[in-house]
């Protein structure tokens, strides 16, 4: 075939998933600019047929109504707290744990190593109800310590933490050790530092987990006071509704909940691809 | 040096075992015990030995159902989401792809936002009266659905849901592994007269099997795990329709008939079968593999 009919052909081809992957990229994404602009309506503006897509006119009342009337400031202080105290903790573990399986020998490390790999054999339906119960036993529910430290530790943490743990030279940590540096120091000195782009990902990653989690919080929450974004959210939108809303104002707090999630992810987005492709392993 | 490593070693692997130890495996453990018991919460537990297992399999009709609407739901997302989350990953791939990362982005925020938060949205847009997907039918000449208010429709409706939200994960860790194969590959075989579909089915395809198994296994694990959007968007309904085994558990352990050790048991049968379908497609893969 001739060269020009070659390259037109490559053209329309190349145009044509443009085209297909354009309609699917607005697919996706329109839903969240709908979310925006309902809760921009009014109740009579939401209802009218056939939907208009901007908002006439503007008002933000469900924002001012939503706002007054839970305290959304409380379930964001309270997500925020959670998410950060877990992430943080979590991150210092999990590193600790993987720096000592990837740079100690010591009696036991094999065994210890399955056995904390094998925590992720039992997935979290499985011990939904005993944690619930030794929670309440402990007198942890509905606190912050019940929500934060039984999510301190993870094995999948641990084993990231290790395998970025394991490019570090050993000559490096030893020339450290000659020259007088204590374990410590050198753990939190040069170890970590160096691990950098992994710590930011697994943070990352972490951070919007815990941020969205749901069925944890709703098994440990009791009271209005600990509630968290998405608690908050299933009682103004699930089905198990308390409050009959309007659906600007729940748009409305949903924006207010989806928003930050959002705006992080496209601040970090760059870190976080790269964090997944860290994730060795993959590769074909 | 030696030593004083190996107590090193011991103190920082200390926190994070503890954790691990007393929030997953003791509790897992102990919920493997409880599934041998009858507990509502308020009277003593009874040890019944295995009959909430008996119960389970041969006298509760609702439990095996739960199964079979976990089932319906993997194949039903899976393989859509495999598929179409290669093929999209080969096109950002190739090289003459601009705008990788408005596209990247464009189908990964329906992952990085939380399952409540866009069930919420697909409530309302899926909503009967005022939402735009039956405004859209009839634009395009079919009648409006009650979506998640139709028994038959519902698990269909949730099925679509999970696609919008996960297909971008899928999307991502395919591209990843398609940047990590070398172009030397592709040129061997354009030497050899091979067009674009070829390479894609003889070169691209085999060589990310190993993710293929990794999302397929993956997938099946979450699929049997599903719950939030079960509670925000149906509650199990309409009448039993969308009741899959999570919620089945939450419903038995939490809801108005508390019944615990039952509940116990159901989750020890879903952690079961999760191993027993990962244990086999590790077989399958190792064995396609050769």
């Amino acid at each position: 075939m001739s060269k020009i009919i070659k390259i037109k052909k490559n053209l329309a081809a190349r145009i044509a998933i443009y085209a297909i992957l354009g309609v699917g990229a607005f697919t996706f994404i329109f839903p969240f600019f709908w979310m925006i602009s309902t809760s921009f309506k009014t109740t009579v503006q939401v209802f009218e047929w056939p939907p208009g897509f901007l908002p006439a006119p503007v008002t933000n009342e469900a924002y001012i109504e939503v706002w007054g009337i839970w305290p959304f400031v409380r379930y964001y202080e309270n997500t925020a707290f959670i998410s950060i105290a877990v992430t943080g903790i979590c991150l210092l573990l999990s590193s600790l744990a993987g720096f000592a399986f990837a740079h100690y020998k010591f009696p036991g490390k094999t065994v210890l190593f399955i056995y904390l790999l094998s925590s992720l054999m039992f997935p979290f339906q499985v011990r939904m109800i005993s944690t619930f119960l030794l929670l309440k036993n402990l007198g942890w529910l509905n606190t912050y310590q019940g929500l934060i430290v039984p999510l301190w530790a993870s094995a999948f943490a641990i084993f990231f933490m290790r395998q970025m743990m394991v490019s570090i030279p050993r000559d490096l940590l030893d020339a450290a050790r000659i020259d007088g540096y204590s374990e410590g120091k050198i753990f939190f000195g040069i170890a970590l530092p160096l691990c950098r782009p992994g710590l930011v990902a697994l943070g990352i990653f972490i951070f919007m987990g815990t941020w969205n989690d749901f069925i944890w919080p709703l098994l440990i929450v009791t009271g209005e006071n600990m509630k968290t974004l998405s608690l908050a959210l299933a009682g103004m939108t699930g089905e198990g509704t308390e409050v009959i809303m309007t659906w600007p104002q729940r748009m409305a707090a949903t924006t207010l909940v989806v928003l930050p999630v959002i705006i992080i992810f496209l601040i970090f987005q760059r870190q976080l691809m790269k964090g997944l492709t860290l994730q060795s392993g993959l590769k074909g | 040096m030696w030593k004083r490593q190996m107590w090193v070693a011991y103190l920082f692997i200390l926190p994070a075992t503890l954790i691990i130890s007393i929030f997953v495996m003791i509790p897992s453990v102990v919920s493997i015990y409880f599934s041998f018991f009858k507990y509502d919460a308020i009277t003593p537990a009874k040890f019944i030995g295995l009959r909430n297992y008996g119960e389970f399999f041969f006298e509760d009709p609702l439990a095996l159902r739960s199964l079979s609407i976990n089932l319906y739901y993997i194949i039903g997302t899976l393989p859509v989401a495999i598929l179409v989350g290669f093929i999209i990953a080969i096109a950002l791939n190739a090289r003459w792809f601009r705008g990788r990362q408005f596209f990247n982005a464009a189908y990964f925020i329906p992952v990085a936002i939380s399952m409540v938060g866009g069930s919420a949205i697909c409530l309302w847009l899926l909503d009967p009266m005022g939402g735009l997907v039956n405004w859209f039918m009839q634009l395009i000449g079919l009648s409006p659905q009650a979506w998640v208010g139709d028994p038959k429709l519902a698990l269909f409706t949730i099925c679509l849901v999970s696609i919008w939200k996960n297909l971008g994960f899928f999307m991502v860790i395919y591209l990843t592994a398609l940047q990590a194969i070398p172009s030397t590959y592709y040129e061997a075989a354009r030497i050899d007269g091979a067009n674009r579909w070829q390479e894609i089915y003889h070169i691209t395809w085999p060589i990310v099997i190993p993710t293929t198994f990794f999302l397929l296994i993956m997938g099946t694990i979450g699929g049997f795990q599903i719950f939030d959007q079960i509670y925000i968007m149906t509650q199990g309904g309409p009448g039993n329709a969308t009741k899959v085994i999570v919620f089945y558990i939450y419903e038995t352990g939490f809801g108005g008939q508390v019944r615990m050790g039952y509940a116990s048991a159901i989750a020890v049968v879903l952690m079961v079968i999760a191993l027993i379908i990962t244990g086999l497609q590790w077989k399958y893969y190792l064995r396609v593999a050769e």
